[in-house]
């Protein structure tokens, strides 16, 4: 056997079904033992492509996604990528070639320093040196993936080793002294977390993507305690958008009942969150009431790097959440819960209503079309926080977009893995049109694989948050952010791969193009021609607090006095 | 405040590179590094020294023990050892400049390890204060080179940089 046959069948015996790549010459042994092995591969058009697939796939499905890659620049173009994983703390497996041994280090033809390279942005990373090493590094890296605080994993084999005979065995034990994540939390720092949130008279419970897998225990502790809940951009969807207890998104373009909660709140419970400056905002102004907060994470050292923290516990969201639930009573919350009932009617998520057609009510009538039951993938940009206002997904692993690193252009891609992930389900791409154009040769691996996902475009000719920045911030001046110029017709781009292209540009036509996107059968591309001057709002602006939240446009406001 | 961290490590490569990024990337001071095998096959030690306030060290203890190759960090606030190698090159022009140099080196207790017709190596161990000190009081016969190992740390007593269960101490 040869190294890489080797290397399939340890990731068999990882479960590993699919593996998202792109083939070159380093990588090649591989492919060529791939052509025997049960594991299915898609081809992407792009390595990024690829990562960010793996991404979505290993979000929505719970397991560990993989992506495989040549040396050089294959493996140099997952580097966004596995930035990207890191930051969301997402599972990814990521395999790459490298020139033989005896070439490393002589800046042989594709041979780039990946582990190097990626060493700031991946969990931890190997290079394979001796062949019958293969099945522990694979064991390894899938062990450290998955556990703990979940992160990419890189595994550079060069060629040579690829072709060597294989020796060794597979049922080698994992040798990792240096790795042991606590997953339980300290009983007493719990008893002291459920006294603190019992004497409390104002307290929360925010959420992040650390809880997506908690989901069931986080919904029963919730209803038990009676607490409001807080779910970030990463959290959304493991706690249900529809329910009453639910306050929304937190930060920059939160809302203002979740800003105002926090601002107000007297004990924080935190749980699997890292408290993003998009979240905190000034920390010195975060929560200035806050006397007690509790911090739940799997990775120590999230706990006190940003805020202060009162009680610590280290340990995985479900297990610390199990165990809350056991001592969990109903609290006394009624006279907060009528504060906070005010600011939610008060201040709902809302638009100004133009003549044109917009974003919100575009991804709103998907919602409403739709019940909210589809997995949501985004770019990133105001059509990204329209739909995390717009769009409150019920189920978790269902919003999956690109929170720490905002990479732009991972919509269609984590469509595909998602879709990959999850089949039977209704796959969404709300997407920018200079998103889109960061990966859209993505649509050619929709055709390959017939991947009924649906990408909605909206399209406002701008990169739009960015436009939004230079309109509140640098005096309208629109510095390199016009699209509609050059973009292309993006409903034939779509044709030309085969695709079923929808394009909308009046607002009475919305419902017919709702339908046209979620009646066709396979995949769409609908571009959806919105007003090009919107602004995201509620508003914090960077490094503000909740007390500066603008909740509309300042020339908007002034319009409206001026007609009232 | 300066602090000197122990960290003990599975001696694989690019161990210390990940080490030098993670300080690289998270913008903590190193200021200085030693590195050496222990008596367990596998396992080396480093001593950092490093400085920042309690937030930073926290964070660069927290962030060390992430990595998957380490297995023990400990910031040496505890009674320790410190000791510092350090070999000086000094300038010496004349009968009475080397006898100089001599009461400097038994001030010291520092030894000559390299004797040339016009220049010494000496070769002093301590901490990093007295070496400090040591160069200074050579400064003025005119250094041509030091080198300093940075700083090396060992807890007092029956402490010892264990690592868990099935392992040796070290
Ligand atoms: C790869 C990358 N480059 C640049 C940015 C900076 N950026 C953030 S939002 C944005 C504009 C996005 O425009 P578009 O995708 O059209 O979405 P819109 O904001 O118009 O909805 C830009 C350029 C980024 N997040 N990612």
């Amino acid at each position: 056997m040869k190294g890489a046959e080797a290397l399939l069948r340890a990731l068999e015996q990882e479960g590993v079904e699919v593996i998202f790549g792109h083939p070159g010459g380093a990588i090649m042994p591989t492919y060529d033992a791939l052509y025997d092995s049960k594991i299915r591969h898609i081809l992407v058009r792009h390595e990024q492509g690829g990562v960010h697939a793996a991404t979505a796939y290993a979000r929505a499905s719970g397991r560990v996604g993989v992506v495989m890659a040549t040396s050089g620049p294959g493996a140099l173009n997952l580097v966004t990528g596995l930035a990207d994983a890191l930051m969301d703390s997402t599972p990814v497996v990521a395999i790459t070639g490298n020139v033989p041994r005896a070439l490393i280090g002589t800046d042989a033809f594709q041979e780039a320093d990946v582990t190097g390279v990626t060493m700031p942005i991946t969990k931890h990373n190997y290079l394979v040196q001796d062949v019958n090493e293969i099945p522990r590094v694979v064991k390894e890296a899938f062990h450290i993936a998955a556990t703990g605080r979940p992160g990419p994993v890189l595994i550079d084999i060069p060629k040579d080793v690829q072709l060597a005979d294989f020796t060794g065995d597979f049922d080698g034990a994992l040798d990792l002294p240096g790795y042991k994540p606590t997953t339980k939390g300290h009983p007493k720092q719990i008893e002291r977390a459920l006294d603190a949130l019992e004497k409390a008279e104002k307290p929360i419970l925010m959420v992040g993507g650390g809880a997506q897998h908690a989901h069931a225990e986080l919904l029963a502790f919730a209803e038990r305690t009676g607490l409001p809940v807080i779910t970030t951009l990463m959290g959304l969807g493991a706690f249900p958008g529809n329910h009453p207890l639910w306050l929304g998104m937190p930060g920059m373009h939160g809302t203002v009942a979740a800003n105002r909660a926090i601002h107000h709140a007297d004990v924080i419970l935190a749980i699997g969150l890292r408290f993003d400056d998009r979240v905190t905002g000034k920390v010195s102004r975060f929560a200035p009431h806050a006397h007690t907060i509790i911090h739940v994470d799997i990775d120590p050292a999230e706990i006190g790097k940003v805020v202060r923290t009162h009680i610590p516990i280290v340990g995985d969201a479900r297990l610390v959440l199990k165990e809350m639930l056991k001592g969990a009573k109903p609290l006394r919350l009624a006279g907060w819960w009528r504060e906070l009932e005010e600011w939610r009617t008060r201040y709902p998520l809302r638009w100004k209503p133009r003549s044109h057609l917009q974003s919100q009510e575009v991804i709103r009538a998907f919602y409403e079309a739709t019940g909210g039951n589809a997995i949501v993938t985004t770019g990133v940009g105001q059509h990204q926080m329209f739909a995390a206002q717009f769009f409150p997904v019920t189920r978790p692993r269902s919003f999956i977009t690109s929170g720490g690193l905002g990479t732009m252009g991972v919509g269609l891609p984590f469509a595909i893995g998602a879709k990959i992930a999850r089949p039977e389900e209704l796959v969404i791409d709300f997407d920018g049109d200079g998103s889109f154009q960061m990966t859209l040769q993505e649509l050619a691996t929709v055709v390959k694989y017939k991947l009924d996902v649906k990408v909605v475009i909206l399209n406002n000719g701008y990169l739009g948050m960015v436009r939004q920045w230079q309109d509140l911030f640098h005096a309208k001046r629109y510095s390199e952010v016009y699209l509609a110029d050059s973009n292309p017709d993006f409903a034939r781009l779509a044709e030309a791969y085969g695709i079923k292209g929808v394009r909308v540009e009046r607002k009475e036509d919305l419902r017919k193009g709702v339908e046209a996107v979620l009646n066709a059968d396979g995949p769409v591309v609908a571009e959806f021609k919105v007003y090009h001057e919107e602004g995201v709002f509620p508003m914090i602006p960077a490094g503000g607090a909740a007390e500066d939240m603008i909740l509309d446009h300042p020339e908007e406001r002034e319009r409206e006095e001026v007609e009232a | 405040m300066r602090h000197v961290i122990s960290v003990l490590v599975q001696d694989h490569p690019r161990v210390l590179n990940r080490i030098t990024s993670l300080f690289a990337r998270r913008g903590f001071n190193l200021e200085s590094l030693a590195v050496g095998t222990t008596h367990v096959p596998g396992l080396s030690r480093i001593s950092l020294v490093v400085s920042g306030d309690d937030h930073t060290l926290e964070q660069v203890e927290k962030q060390l023990n992430r990595l998957i190759e380490v297995l023990k960090v400990t910031d040496h606030s505890e009674p320790h050892v410190e000791r510092e190698l350090c070999l000086v090159k000094v300038h010496v022009a004349g009968v009475e400049e080397r006898l100089a140099v001599k009461d400097i080196q038994e001030a010291f207790r520092a030894r000559v390890v390299d004797v040339a017709q016009r220049s010494l190596i000496l070769e002093l161990t301590g901490d990093s204060k007295k070496v400090d000190s040591f160069i200074e009081a050579l400064r003025p016969y005119g250094i041509l080179e030091v080198m300093r190992t940075g700083a090396v740390a060992m807890s007092r007593g029956e402490r010892t940089l264990k690592v868990r269960e099935k392992r040796e101490a070290v």
